[in-house]
């Protein structure tokens, strides 16, 4: 029951982040210091971990593509499926359930532990407007991390292919062969989905979350725990739905 | 002023508050006392509209709790002001954005205007030097000062306080106890505080309500709580046997 009494809290917390709008011009301040917070300083830590990612995905490749009748461009076909239709979108996600997902749990508890969001309401200021739309519209420039993830860990693989001494022009092929744009709007759809869990989820868990501030890391590892799962939930029903 | 006409109010069939009935007076300090536990906070919340009452009504100058509709209830709340027990000051925003914020947030007049009303708020709290420091940098008595200029800078009509020399040290205490009370009196505010602290009781409290178990006990002014004959009071008053020596 509690389960259930979750999920329609979580459900009005959406309805009620979307109503009763705080003023514009506040609104586009906290909008572009959310775009910062959740998608710039993002950017770092995806390059890197897609980059070498993507070099392991093609070594290991290579090493299952050892038999000299199979074509060499298979290693590049492979890395470039595996890095547009898992790595960057989902893969990439549940490292942001961590990274966006505490740092946005951890912030608005604190505001909750230390009255703040108390002190908003009190203003009669929509708290939920105020404190989590601004964090969804953010990170609807999530898909500009994932694209730059796709393009990291693609490049990370010819780097790495290279250095095992397969031609890189192999490689080149590979990655444009039997090209489907529809792959990429798949990965997108995903990616979109997945930006909105990555923004509410977190914001549930940190806006009613209860206690002191210990509770608060139990807080962010609940937010983890349950933004992961969700993601790998929609994963398999998004491509259940749209590749299946 | 605000009139509490026998609100009731429980959690999960417990009763926090029972039959109380009071009026909390305008341009007075206004104190709310009790044990922890006795239903202070949950009063105070009550006021303040954070949480609805279960029966009876709150009367503010006239106006009842029961029949507002959700924009006048909004309306009822930006004529108020709090000041939190940890003062819940943003910790990103500076002291003079944080004083700035309420007008940012709900008022449309110009930016010049908005600065020259937080400097007028923050000078009366004494702050002057002190705008351009963020909450972390500041201490307990300085961070309680911030949230009482931020609490009035809406000009309020209610002015409630969570305890809000907790924490401090008795001078400092007493600093924040006649900062409100001068504030209560210059702007003609019903303030409303809840406290614990004897020495707010007795220097500032103007019309002290006695809560126990929900109940409310007793009623009157500085003056009258250390004369009391109440068993309650008493005990409250004169917690310590030190005390109950020096009163015989």
């Amino acid at each position: 029951m509690n389960f259930l009494h979750d999920i329609g809290k979580y459900f009005l917390m959406i309805k009620i982040s979307f109503s009763k709008s705080c003023k514009r011009e506040i609104l586009y301040k906290q909008i572009f210091k959310e775009i910062n917070d959740l998608v710039l300083d993002s950017i770092q830590i995806v390059s890197i971990l897609s980059f070498f990612i993507g070099g392991v995905v093609s070594i290991q490749m290579a090493l299952s593509l050892e038999n000299p009748l199979l074509s060499k461009t298979l290693i590049g076909y492979a890395t470039r499926e595996s890095v547009i239709l898992e790595f960057a979108p989902t893969f990439i996600s549940i490292i942001m359930a961590g990274k966006v997902g505490s740092y946005i749990t951890s912030s608005i508890g604190t505001m909750r532990v230390t009255e703040q969001i108390d002190a908003l309401e009190v203003m009669g200021i929509n708290s939920l407007n105020y404190l989590v739309f601004p964090k969804i519209i953010a990170m609807l420039l999530y898909p500009f991390v994932i694209t730059i993830s796709m393009f990291l860990g693609i490049v990370g693989g010819l780097l790495a292919i290279s250095l095992t001494g397969v031609p890189s022009e192999a490689y080149i092929q590979g990655i444009q062969m039997d090209f489907e744009s529809y792959h990429v709007t798949y990965s997108y759809i995903k990616t979109l989905v997945f930006s909105f869990v990555l923004a509410t989820v977190p914001s549930f868990h940190g806006y009613y979350m209860k206690g002191g501030a210990l509770d608060v890391g139990k807080a962010s590892t609940q937010s983890f725990y349950w933004t992961s799962i969700i993601i790998i939930i929609l994963n398999y029903i998004i491509t259940q739905l749209l590749l299946a | 002023m605000i009139e509490v006409k026998n609100i009731l109010k429980s959690f999960e069939n417990s009763d926090v508050l029972k039959e109380i009935e009071t009026i909390f007076y305008r341009g007075k300090t206004n104190l709310i006392i009790g044990q922890s536990g006795s239903g202070k906070t949950v009063l105070l919340k009550c006021l303040l509209g954070l949480y609805e009452v279960d029966s009876g009504e709150i009367i503010y100058d006239g106006v009842s709790s029961k029949k507002m509709n959700s924009d006048e209830k909004l309306d009822i709340s930006r004529q108020m002001g709090m000041v939190f027990q940890g003062s819940a000051l943003f910790d990103s925003m500076n002291v003079l954005e944080n004083v700035r914020f309420p007008l940012d947030m709900l008022t449309k007049i110009d930016e010049n205007e908005k600065n020259s009303r937080a400097m007028k708020f923050i000078e009366r709290v004494n702050l002057k030097d002190a705008i351009n420091k963020l909450p972390s940098e500041l201490s307990g008595g300085m961070q309680k000062r911030v949230a009482i200029a931020r609490a009035i800078v809406m000009n309020p009509k209610y002015l409630f306080c969570d305890e809000p020399n907790s924490g401090l040290d008795p001078k400092t205490a007493i600093v924040i106890d006649q900062l409100i009370q001068e504030i209560t009196k210059e702007y003609n505010i019903t303030t409303i505080i809840n406290s614990h602290d004897m020495n707010s009781v007795i220097e500032i409290g103007e019309n002290i309500v006695f809560l126990k178990e929900g109940y409310k006990i007793w009623q009157g002014n500085n003056k009258e709580v250390l004369k009391s004959r109440n068993k309650e009071v008493e005990d409250f008053v004169y917690s310590s046997e030190l005390l109950k020596k020096l009163r015989n």
